[in-house]
């Protein structure tokens, strides 16, 4: 039961460009990119327990530098990708050692403040980022001799860039580093008095985060071929925080499980409801999320699985 | 010289109403402690709820006023009936969250009612400003801050004089004697809120007809807001005004000698360096709500 709930999801994932149209598979890649910027913030809001609401500025930071390097000085992708990362996560590194005495509202709101001073530089650094206009004829990626143009080559780049920070979230939460932050969020003092330093791993938390969110705004920026100060729109921010709260945050399934179904449930109702519509439903929902399945869908699942008998003991385990 | 008094009355009216949003929100912080991210929307409800009545019933610009803090109260009391009240006791971040989930609505609910295009509200006043020596002031701009100044004086009367005050007072120092004592806190919670989404929905009334109404319009506002409640300190009524002041005529200067385009930049920078040097606020004191 737990083999086949591990590889068929990946089986699925590896054989999607053969069984799904172009539009499909679009929606297959906007669902791994917020995968990837999901789990970024589920690094923070769900393991460190810090909401971040100014996670659009990484994701933004991330997709300007990738486009600007790659338009302006003619880097290609790769490099592109990493200085879009090590600046996402420099800024990451500024916001959390400004913010490390702060928590709660008071760090939501350092968040936000400096998601908006970046936005008003995009829009008013003109020679720079060319103002509301935005970069045009981002190049796509080349690996080799290959142009990653196509849609199901870019899924596949999409889909190794998930599975990586998947990768990287599991190691670390499985490791002391992971310990610590839930140690942080459970109690901290307590966590302190036994010697973690909270502020060596809030900053981690947060650097880690970032790159992570930066590379999310690099594939964004080299798949959309354009980047506008609408990057970092509040509204990125908070998909990725609804994504995160109903798939189960401090879990590493749950942000890709809400990634996906809060890329896939809207793209299914475009036909029959407007934009605002969708926001406003998306709105409801986390209300109602909140007041019904506070915990979010992976742990209700997997507590119903473990609740249930017959089920193997290794199930029983809260699940990674 | 001139164009720095210039700058200085035109502060004083943004910042007049800044106040307003202000202590609306650090009532609701500080006694509820509850992160009202809303709050702007609640600015939005009153610029619409003026425009409604000014430009289709036509009636006296101050009974518009009137009429947005009514219905901004009653929302925000049926929000706090219907949502806040059943998640007290859960942690602060849960009902951040709600409070989220409540702008989104809120602001998408308007954007549907009233379409995307920003919508001018009409005022009766004479757009010829009054001229005092070197500075020049719209008569519309002069009623926004002598009114907001009433307002002002009105909530502080209410907190310190009535009755109902004097419970937000003890609930705000101690929640649970204050219940022992025979406060009824649920009342009291709603009060508060109501108090303070009417405030909004004032100031909303009051800066829409300077400037235009439009869905997003609460977004900036609450991020004023919560800079007002930073810069004051939390539950600090005399605090949300100077702060509220200060941010107004910050912003002018901002605006007016480093770049227009920046202008929104003054409150966000703000917000990081106070909470950075004097994380509870410039004019703070252990006690707090007076």
């Amino acid at each position: 039961m737990t083999r086949i709930g591990r590889w068929l999801p990946a089986l699925v994932a590896l054989t999607l460009p053969l069984w799904l149209s172009t539009y499909h598979l679009h929606v297959a890649i906007m669902a791994g990119i917020f995968g990837v910027l999901a789990l970024s913030l589920n690094l923070l809001l769900g393991y460190t327990g810090q909401l971040s609401l100014g996670h659009a500025a990484f994701f933004g930071i991330g997709a300007y530098t990738s486009a600007l390097l790659t338009l302006r000085l003619e880097w290609s992708f790769w490099p592109a990708l990493a200085a879009a990362m090590a600046l996402a996560g420099a800024a990451g590194w500024f916001v959390g050692r400004l913010s490390l005495k702060l928590r709660g509202a008071y760090f939501v709101l350092v968040t936000i403040s400096f998601a908006g001073v970046i936005s008003l530089v995009s829009v008013n650094w003109i020679e720079l980022t060319n103002g509301p206009l935005g970069l045009p004829g981002v190049p796509a990626p080349e690996l080799g001799p290959w142009s990653l143009r196509t849609k199901s080559a870019y899924y596949y780049l999409v889909l190794a860039a998930v599975a990586l920070c998947y990768a990287v979230c599991r190691r670390l939460v499985n490791s002391r580093i992971g310990r610590a932050f839930v140690a942080l969020r459970e109690n901290e003092p307590l966590a302190e008095s036994v010697g973690v330093e909270v502020t060596h791993y809030l900053v981690v938390a947060a650097v880690v985060s970032a790159a992570m969110a930066g590379l999310g705004g690099s594939l964004y920026a080299h798949y959309t071929r354009f980047v506008s100060p609408e990057v970092f729109l509040f509204t990125y921010t908070v998909t990725m925080v609804i994504m995160v709260v109903a798939g189960g945050k401090g879990t590493l399934a749950g942000p890709l499980v809400g990634a996906v179904l809060f890329t896939v449930l809207p793209e299914t109702l475009r036909a029959v409801a407007s934009w605002q519509w969708q926001m406003l439903a998306y709105g409801l929902l986390l209300v109602l999320l909140l007041f019904f399945l506070p915990r979010g869908i992976v742990p209700q699942i997997s507590a119903y699985i473990a609740g249930r008998p017959r089920s193997d003991p290794g199930a029983r385990a809260p699940s990674p | 010289m001139d164009q720095l008094l210039q700058h200085l009355v035109n502060g004083l009216v943004l910042g007049g109403t800044y106040a307003l949003l202000g202590i609306g929100l650090t009532l609701i912080f500080g006694l509820m402690n509850v992160v009202n991210f809303a709050h702007g929307e609640f600015y939005t409800l009153g610029a619409y709820v003026a425009f409604a009545a000014l430009g289709w019933a036509g009636v006296d610009f101050f009974v518009a006023v009137l009429a947005a803090i009514a219905a901004g109260a009653a929302l925000g009391w049926v929000c706090e009936v219907t949502l806040l009240r059943p998640l007290r006791g859960e942690s602060i971040d849960t009902t951040m969250l709600v409070m989220i989930g409540v702008w989104i609505v809120m602001q998408n609910a308007e954007l549907l009612a009233w379409g995307g295009v920003a919508k001018s509200i009409p005022h009766p006043f004479p757009t010829a400003p009054l001229v005092l020596g070197p500075v020049a002031i719209a008569p519309l701009r002069l009623f926004v801050l002598v009114l907001a100044a009433a307002l002002i004086a009105a909530s502080w009367l209410l907190i310190q004089k009535t009755k109902l005050g004097r419970a937000m007072r003890a609930t705000f120092q101690d929640r649970d004697t204050a219940a022992l004592m025979g406060v009824g806190i649920g009342r009291i919670h709603a009060a508060t809120f109501a108090l303070g989404s009417g405030l909004a929905a004032a100031a909303g009334a009051l800066l829409g007809p300077v400037f235009l109404a439009y869905p997003s319009m609460g977004d900036l506002a609450s991020l004023k807001a919560f800079c007002v409640v930073i810069l004051g300190g939390l539950g600090n009524l005399p605090g949300a005004t100077l702060g509220g002041l200060l941010l107004g005529i910050a912003e002018e200067f901002g605006a007016g000698y480093i770049s227009s385009g920046y202008r929104d930049a003054v409150g966000f920078v703000i917000i990081i360096l106070v909470l950075l040097f004097r994380p509870s606020g410039l004019f703070a004191r252990q006690e707090r709500i007076a």
